[in-house]
């Protein structure tokens, strides 16, 4: 577990003039957004306004009809692979296969990512709480288990960029306040966060930017 | 060589799953074995009728079994997000692909290969069959999973994708079709198969190196 790890200074995150159309419904245009070492960004908004497909724009699952990401000074379509191994991605699904065990969905992502590494696994699953849970099929785990295992995937590799689709659903409070604290450890080391949210009072979260969707 | 270990760590995964969802590998199997099975039933035991239609009919079968189990390829992956992070990992999405694919056929393709062979029994084809219908077999299944994946790719997510895939993809599996069933039915007249033999291996190589391309730009496609 190395959230905490530095990330170099110079890492930053650029939206420039984003366009992104849903069908023929503009849901926004001209998207300008500087975001520096250590800061956090909420985006808020109404059901439909955008979060999610600025999200995964912003991950490289989707293209904007117009609108430039730069990463670090770089436009990410020219930096291609290096651009994922910067960034982790939480989405609205949990991205978990229900027939594995909490374990072996880690592993699996620890092995996607090239870092095969027992103790960084055990440590994220002792982080989320659920190293009771490790070896039980994740079907059988509660939909906040579910969500604390997807997001203990944030800690299995130092990412400088999470992004991350609203996080705390179903999570209960001690949940909250545990991925609360994460952020803060992302953010103190450096990280840039970029979080859609509905909840009015993460605010334990320290500094952060509103950027509200019509 | 890190591309290596993503490939094995997705095939190592779609093969566990599949171990633990057996019923999904098991229906498309006990499906090819009914339906072959109805054929002898409809047009009488006689065996010399039987030897006729055998080799056509074990083969058209197991195109349709093949395509059953088609849509598990991406749809779960795609339904629980696991697709998102396959697709976001650093490496070639090809590979990826490449690895789910070769699950699907171990765990789909190759189980229909000794029900064939116990169907060809069952129809009482002569031991000429036998061989040809082995190799036909192993070179025309892992073009059904290629060409499959790259349909099942392009209709992931889609709604009635399940029945749309099907007519997408039987038109082409035509030409494997002509040429195992011609290979199977010239052996069983003493003839060369060589040629046949030739043709199936050559879809299959283009299959090979087109196929995980096209899933994969179509998985973008359907993602973005």
């Amino acid at each position: 577990m190395n959230s905490s790890q530095t990330t170099s200074p110079s890492c930053s995150l650029e939206m420039r003039a984003l366009q992104c159309y849903r069908g023929d419904m503009l849901l926004f245009e001209n998207l300008n957004c500087m975001l520096q070492a250590g800061e956090t960004l909420h985006v808020r908004g109404a059901n439909g306004s955008g979060k999610s497909s600025l999200l995964r724009i912003l991950a490289g699952l989707a293209q904007p009809d117009a609108g430039d990401i730069i990463w670090c000074g770089s436009n990410s379509d020219t930096l291609g692979a290096h651009f994922s191994t910067a960034l982790q991605y939480v989405g609205h699904h949990n991205g978990i296969k229900l027939d594995l065990t909490a374990r072996e969905n880690l592993a699996f992502h620890q092995a996607l990512a090239g870092a095969r590494d027992d103790t960084g696994l055990s440590a994220a699953l002792e982080r989320v709480d659920l190293t009771h849970c490790a070896a039980l099929p994740a079907r059988r785990l509660s939909a906040g288990q579910r969500r604390r295992l997807a997001l203990a995937r944030l800690l299995l590799w130092h990412a400088p960029l999470w992004l991350l689709d609203e996080p705390l659903t179903s999570l209960d409070d001690e949940g909250r306040a545990l991925f609360c604290d994460l952020m803060q450890r992302h953010s103190i080391g450096g990280g840039i966060i970029v979080m859609a949210t509905h909840e009015r009072d993460i605010g334990t979260n320290g500094p952060h930017r509103d950027l509200m969707l019509q | 060589m890190s591309a290596t270990q993503a490939f094995t760590a997705v095939l190592r995964r779609d093969l566990l799953l599949g171990l633990r969802q057996r019923v999904e590998i098991i229906n498309p199997l006990v499906f090819y074995l009914l339906i072959s099975s109805m054929f002898p039933f409809a047009v009488g035991s006689d065996a010399s009728t039987l030897v006729i239609i055998g080799p056509a009919v074990i083969w058209v079968c197991a195109l349709l079994a093949a395509t059953l189990s088609l849509d598990r390829i991406f749809h779960g992956d795609y339904e629980d997000g696991s697709l998102e992070q396959i697709i976001l990992s650093r490496h070639p999405l090809p590979v990826l692909a490449g690895a789910k694919i070769l699950a699907h056929w171990l765990l789909c393709g190759l189980p229909l290969i000794p029900a064939a062979l116990a169907l060809a029994v069952l129809y009482q084809l002569p031991d000429a069959a036998l061989y040809p219908m082995l190799i036909t077999l192993l070179l025309g299944t892992p073009v059904f999973s290629l060409t499959g994946a790259a349909l099942a790719a392009l209709t992931v997510g889609l709604r009635g994708g399940g029945a749309l895939l099907a007519m997408l993809i039987l038109p082409l599996y035509i030409p494997v079709l002509i040429f195992a069933v011609a290979a199977v039915g010239n052996a069983m007249n003493g003839l060369n198969i060589v040629g046949e033999l030739y043709f199936l291996a050559a879809l299959l190589v283009l299959a090979l190196t087109l196929m995980p391309l096209a899933a994969a730009a179509a998985l973008r496609i359907r993602l973005g």
